[in-house]
């Protein structure tokens, strides 16, 4: 019984291929428009979680001045100086490393390659308070901070960009005019929040202060925090001992500000949620709009083949086998739309992903689930318009009109 | 071949059967207690006016619907007791139809409308398509075995319907006015081959006609009036 209603159930999609197409293009486009968006929508949220952990996580930047950017009018806040530094290492609990930065920017050459690049002058504590690895060679030697040496680690796309091909590590560069041998080559840590991380030259404090920015100031000072403590409560004493230190009274503006990378990664994070949860409400909407489709096709087409149903009930098939052919044809209709669905959706994710700069994550979940509804939706409205219909007695199903 | 009416028992006999369409106010009753008693092999046509209940009979005694009342034995057993499933088995065994509207699924061809019969009934490949062939050859259109309905005229889906009907080689075969949609020349056709089937292959044939010409090929001729038997007449065959 089955293989004859399997065989029925063929036949009558390969014989009417319009209705059965339209019936399986609301699945198609319902399954394909919801998968392609959920899967866009994950590879978005994962581009911008990547973003975030490349941030570092609870790390606390303090610097001069009110929030990013040196404020309004007012003498310029002072910058930090080193007993600062060994101020917070010794004074504040809960720090796990702390970083002092200067920045400067300037164009490293190497055999008549040039390339234009940010400089940092820190300590090894660094590549700790930020979690950045070393891919090639090594990180600064005590001595060669202590000294100041003319040694730097490099980016990987000043690797690219400078040595193209040659290996970086023991070769001498000129960095603002001044040689330095490169000792080491920084893990790629790509697009960050702020631009490409990988474009940068690490050089000993000493050396940067003496050579490029003149002074012993510091203008940034990067505090990791202890995973066992808290954020907040360590940004609170910070705070605190900064104020202390600049002899800010109560009741005063601080002329510091200190920043939660945490704070980012949150609101990013905040972000990203809601962009997926609109994405999925409206992926839901798509799939009902495509369910809704389908049975009003299946509700036409049951309407129409009422007197089919009332034929084959005449010439002695029993109502369960005119059923079962129903149900088959709606199954093998959903599934066969759920398929294609997926197929599109996987080809229009594939060619997407890359323009909107975001990664291609296949989710099983995703995937099944989207299938397994349209399915559902598909069998339910293609088999119960059908049981109205094979309940008549024949003679009415035949005098259908 | 025709049974001996006296020794042999009915195949269909009908015993105070009513229909009533419809419910409260608007019911209406098409039939009104109709006794009807039809022998294995004959050839009967049923006459009578318009909305007498020919074809509300005809559709009862096709197992296509269920009397309001009465009892209706076919070959010695109660049908009014039977369930829906146990009537479509019914059909599928002992009975074949013929409409007024041939009703051929459309967009198939001539034998796969044909073996559907066979297919229900869970014959296999080989076996629906000979008996396919036969019953096409039988009713003169073996060579039309792959056009469908609308590549069809209308004398020649009748005749597929025929032999979907016969295929199953039924008991009875119902036809409701199987000749209501053609012109004389397609209606002697069809009729020549029903009395063919009738003669040669035992088929009990009930047939509604409204032409006394149609109705000369029977062997027993039923006149019906308002929802009940009016009389029965031996045709000129007989
Ligand atoms: N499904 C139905 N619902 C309500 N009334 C019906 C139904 N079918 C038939 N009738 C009524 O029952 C009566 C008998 O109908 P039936 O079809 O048996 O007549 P008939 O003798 O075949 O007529 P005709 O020669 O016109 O085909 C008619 O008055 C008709 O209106
Ligand atoms: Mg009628």
């Amino acid at each position: 019984m089955l293989g004859t209603t399997v065989i029925l159930a063929f036949r009558a999609i390969n014989r009417h291929k319009l209705r059965s197409f339209l019936t399986t293009l609301g699945i198609i486009i319902g399954v394909a428009a919801v998968v392609t968006m959920v899967t866009l929508g994950n590879g978005a949220t994962a581009a911008v979680r990547e973003q975030i952990s490349s941030l570092g996580a609870n790390v606390l930047q303090l610097r001069p001045g009110q929030g990013f950017g040196r404020g309004g009018g007012g003498p310029r806040p002072p910058d930090f100086k080193e007993r600062d530094l060994t101020a917070i290492e010794n004074q504040l609990t809960g720090v796990r490393a702390v970083a002092p930065v200067v920045q400067s920017s300037g164009t490293a050459i190497y055999e008549g390659n040039n390339w234009s690049t940010t400089v940092y002058g820190t300590t090894s504590a660094y590549s700790e308070v930020q979690q950045w690895k070393v891919a090639d060679g090594r990180l600064f030697l005590p001595d060669e901070e202590e000294a100041g040496k003319s040694v730097c680690i490099i980016g990987n796309t000043v690797r690219t960009n400078l040595f193209q091909g040659t290996e970086p590590v023991g070769q001498r560069m000129r960095i603002k005019g001044v040689s330095c041998q490169v000792v080491g080559v920084l893990a790629t840590r790509g697009q960050g929040g702020f631009g490409d991380q990988d474009d940068v030259v690490v050089m000993p404090i000493k050396f940067v202060q003496r050579r490029f920015t003149g002074d012993r100031d510091i203008s940034q000072i990067m505090v990791a925090v202890d995973d066992a403590y808290d954020t907040s409560t360590v940004q609170a004493s910070l705070e605190e001992l900064m104020r202390e230190r600049r002899k800010i009274k109560a009741g005063d503006q601080d002329n510091f500000n200190v920043f939660d990378t945490k704070q980012i990664s949150d609101t990013l994070t905040g972000t990203t949620t809601i962009l997926t949860q609109i994405v999925g409400a409206v992926a839901a909407i798509s799939l009902l709009v495509g369910g809704i489709g389908i049975m009003n096709i299946m509700l036409v087409s049951v309407t129409e083949r009422t007197r089919e149903i009332g034929i084959r009930l005449a010439i002695g098939a029993v109502a369960r086998e005119v059923l079962m052919q129903f149900l088959v044809e709606a199954i093998v209709l959903s599934c066969l739309g759920g398929l294609i669905g997926l197929f599109l959706a996987l080809i229009a994710s594939v060619a997407i992903a890359p323009l909107m700069q975001v990664p291609f994550l296949f989710d099983v979940k995703v995937n099944a689930i989207a299938f397994l509804f349209s399915a559902a939706i598909g069998v339910v409205f293609g088999y119960f318009p059908a049981r109205r219909a094979a309940a008549l007695n024949p003679i009415d199903a035949l005098r259908h009109e | 071949m025709a049974a001996d009416p006296i020794i042999s028992l009915p195949i269909i006999s009908l015993r105070g059967v009513t229909k009533i369409y419809g419910e409260g106010p608007t019911a209406f009753q098409a039939l009104k207690g109709v006794d009807l008693d039809i022998q294995q092999g004959d050839f009967v046509a049923v006459m009578g006016p318009s909305g007498s209940g020919k074809s509300t009979t005809m559709n009862i005694l096709g197992c296509l619907d269920v009397p309001s009342g009465g009892t209706y034995l076919f070959k010695g057993h109660h049908v009014e007791t039977l369930d829906r499933d146990q009537r479509a088995l019914l059909r599928r065994r002992y009975l074949g139809f013929v409409f007024q509207g041939f009703n051929l699924l459309s967009r198939t061809t001539a034998l796969e409308n044909v073996e559907l019969p066979l297919l229900y009934r869970g014959e296999d490949k080989k076996l629906r398509y000979e008996m396919g062939m036969a019953a096409l050859d039988k009713v003169g259109l073996k060579d039309w075995w792959d056009h469908t309905p609308a590549e069809l005229s209308g004398g020649q889906q009748q005749r597929v319907a025929i032999a979907r009907a016969i295929v199953t080689q039924p008991d009875v075969l119902v036809a409701d006015e199987p000749t209501g949609n053609l012109d004389s020349q397609r209606s002697i056709e069809i009729m020549e081959l029903l009395t063919d089937l009738n003669r040669n292959s035992g088929i009990t044939v009930l047939m509604v006609t409204h032409e006394p010409d149609m109705a000369a090929y029977a062997r027993t001729i039923v006149h019906f009036r308002d929802g009940l038997v009016e009389s029965i007449e031996a045709g000129v065959t007989a």
